[in-house]
């Protein structure tokens, strides 16, 4: 009886959790798509400054994560494949793995240490500080006003530095080919083209705007939920890593099984 | 300043009538009562201290007259209206007429001063930049922050922060000021110094204030009117010279500072906090 207790309550609170990621997400939505038509305020120049914070400022740090992930790749790789003498796929398997699962996940991952875990503590020294109460009284809600400018600036950022991390893992996997494994650039290149179909590309990009919508989603709701004191931000923003990470293998998940299931026979 | 100076004369009737009218307000934290029915009302311009001990439920009433507790009974009436039943964009509306103080200045710490000041103005009006930069520096003038604009909150000493705090909460031309424990955390000095601004204030703009503190010397000095709170309950509501005067032994024993037994154990702080018997224990 306890037992089937307590699944029943970690199940009530994670369906509450998702609950709330999803409200938070609905209400973003509402202040990004339907309330500029309505005449709210549209807050452009927020969002650039966290697509600037979120998106350019990671991309030395997404480069070379990403570069030294294609370069790992095409180690593993090559270790196989040369043992059945097909050592020329070793572009083709970079290509397909970074461009379907790890370009997409190295980079959630990055994003979620750089963004996700400030989110939560920006949102939740707020809340220590009365600073989401300050908000409030100036008639200035918190959830258009601070967590619509990051939900856009992660939509559009978290699908660009995918598509440059995976072409940095593609380099990091030719600069290995091009050494070792008798290719030359031009011939690399083109190998890798010849690989990937655009629906390996489109999984990725969508897989990666859907990261970014719950790294976002993470973020603000643990900055939202902090208690009172300072180290509380401490454990929100420990906690909006984990479950971010947690969710976004999740979702990597879903959405790696829709394309296996959907894919031509 | 001017605009809203010119838009009471406009109205006569809704400034002459009380500017806060609290009918038998009932807040609670989960199940637990904090306020147990209080009524009062604010005159227009005038400034009501509300004063309690730690857990008279001073701050909750601050926290529910600015909307941000929502009572679970009982009526707010702000300005002729009732607030506490309002949503959405006539809330909002409403509480562009009242200005916030809190306790520790709640200054958006990625924000200079300058654009702390500003937020309201670029958020909920038309105005251009160069305006709002007249109006940024007017308010910093009247709370004696001339110059500051470009220094982050952090930069700032603990009056200095406070005293940004107040210019936002003017920024928007407030009818009702309200003020959460404004000489907490200050020198006696600085504390003073604060005083004197929301006098200064109060007769600048004739604005309604409602100011919640411990402090009795700042608490004599600036009210009109004083509320002394107990559990959750209002013990004495009267005029300054009112209170000064009163014989009620709750009020003596507030006023002339004489100490409670202290609270030994868990359940002599549980009825502290809640005037109840707290529920047996198993």
């Amino acid at each position: 009886m306890a037992f089937t207790e307590t699944i029943g309550e970690a199940t009530i609170t994670g369906l509450a959790y998702v609950g709330g990621l999803a409200r938070l997400t609905g209400g973003a939505a509402r202040a990004v798509f339907i309330a500029p038509f309505r005449g709210g305020k549209v807050r452009l120049g927020r969002a650039v400054h966290q697509a600037m914070a979120v998106g350019v400022a990671a991309l030395p740090i997404v480069s070379l994560i990403s570069f030294f992930v294609g370069l790992i790749l095409a180690l593993q790789g090559a270790y196989e494949l040369r043992r059945l003498g097909a050592l020329q796929l070793v572009a083709n398997a970079v290509a397909i793995s970074m461009t379907r699962e790890l370009g997409p996940l190295m980079t959630a991952i990055v994003v979620i240490g750089r963004s996700g875990s400030a989110f939560a503590a920006e949102i939740g020294t707020m809340k220590v500080n009365e600073e989401i109460d300050a908000l409030e009284t100036m008639a200035l809600e918190p959830v258009p006003f601070l967590v619509a400018p990051k939900f856009v600036a992660m939509m559009l950022m978290v699908p660009c530095l995918t598509t440059w991390a995976d072409l940095m893992g593609v380099l990091g996997g030719g600069s290995f080919g091009v050494s070792s494994a008798g290719f030359t650039w031009a011939t690399y290149i083109r190998a890798t083209l010849n690989a990937i179909a655009v629906r390996d590309l489109l999984l990725g990009l969508v897989k990666a705007f859907m990261f970014g919508v719950v790294i976002t989603a993470v973020g603000c709701q643990e900055g939202f939920s902090t208690g009172l004191g300072s180290e509380e931000v401490g454990r929100s923003t420990t906690s909006a890593v984990v479950k971010s990470i947690f969710l976004v293998v999740a979702v990597d998940l879903v959405f790696t099984a829709i394309f296996y299931f959907t894919a031509a026979k | 300043m001017f605009r809203s100076e010119k838009k009471r004369e406009e109205a006569p009737q809704a400034a002459d009538g009380p500017a806060i009218v609290v009918k038998n307000l009932r807040v609670n934290y989960g199940a637990r009562e904090i306020l147990h029915g209080i009524n009062f009302e604010v005159p227009s311009g005038e400034t009501l201290v509300i004063l309690g001990g730690s857990g008279s439920g001073k701050s909750t009433l601050l926290r529910t007259l600015v909307g941000l507790e929502l009572p679970s009974g009982g009526e707010i009436w702000i300005r002729g209206k009732n607030f506490a039943a309002m949503t959405g964009a006539e809330r909002d509306e409403l509480r562009k007429k009242m200005g916030m103080s809190f306790q520790s200045g709640a200054l958006f710490g990625s924000m200079t001063v300058g654009e702390n000041v500003a937020l309201p103005l670029r958020e909920h009006t038309s105005l251009d930049d160069s305006t709002i930069e007249i109006m940024v520096r007017l308010k910093l003038d009247q709370v004696g922050l001339s110059g500051f604009e470009d220094y982050m909150p952090a930069q700032l000493s603990g009056g200095m922060k406070k005293r940004a705090a107040i210019a936002r909460a003017l920024a928007m031309d407030p009818e009702i000021l309200f003020f959460d424990e404004p000489s907490a955390g200050l020198d006696p000095i600085i504390a003073a110094g604060i005083d004197d601004l929301i006098l200064k204030l109060k007769k600048a703009f004739r604005i309604t204030i409602v100011v919640v503190t411990h402090e009795l010397a700042s608490a004599f000095l600036i009210a009109d009117r004083m509320i002394l709170l107990d559990k959750g309950n209002i013990v004495a509501n009267g005029t300054t010279p009112e209170l000064r005067a009163s014989q009620q032994p709750r009020v003596r024993q507030f006023l002339d500072r004489i100490p409670e037994p202290e609270l030994t154990g868990e359940i002599d702080y549980l009825q502290m906090l809640t005037g109840e018997n707290p529920p047996e224990r198993r």
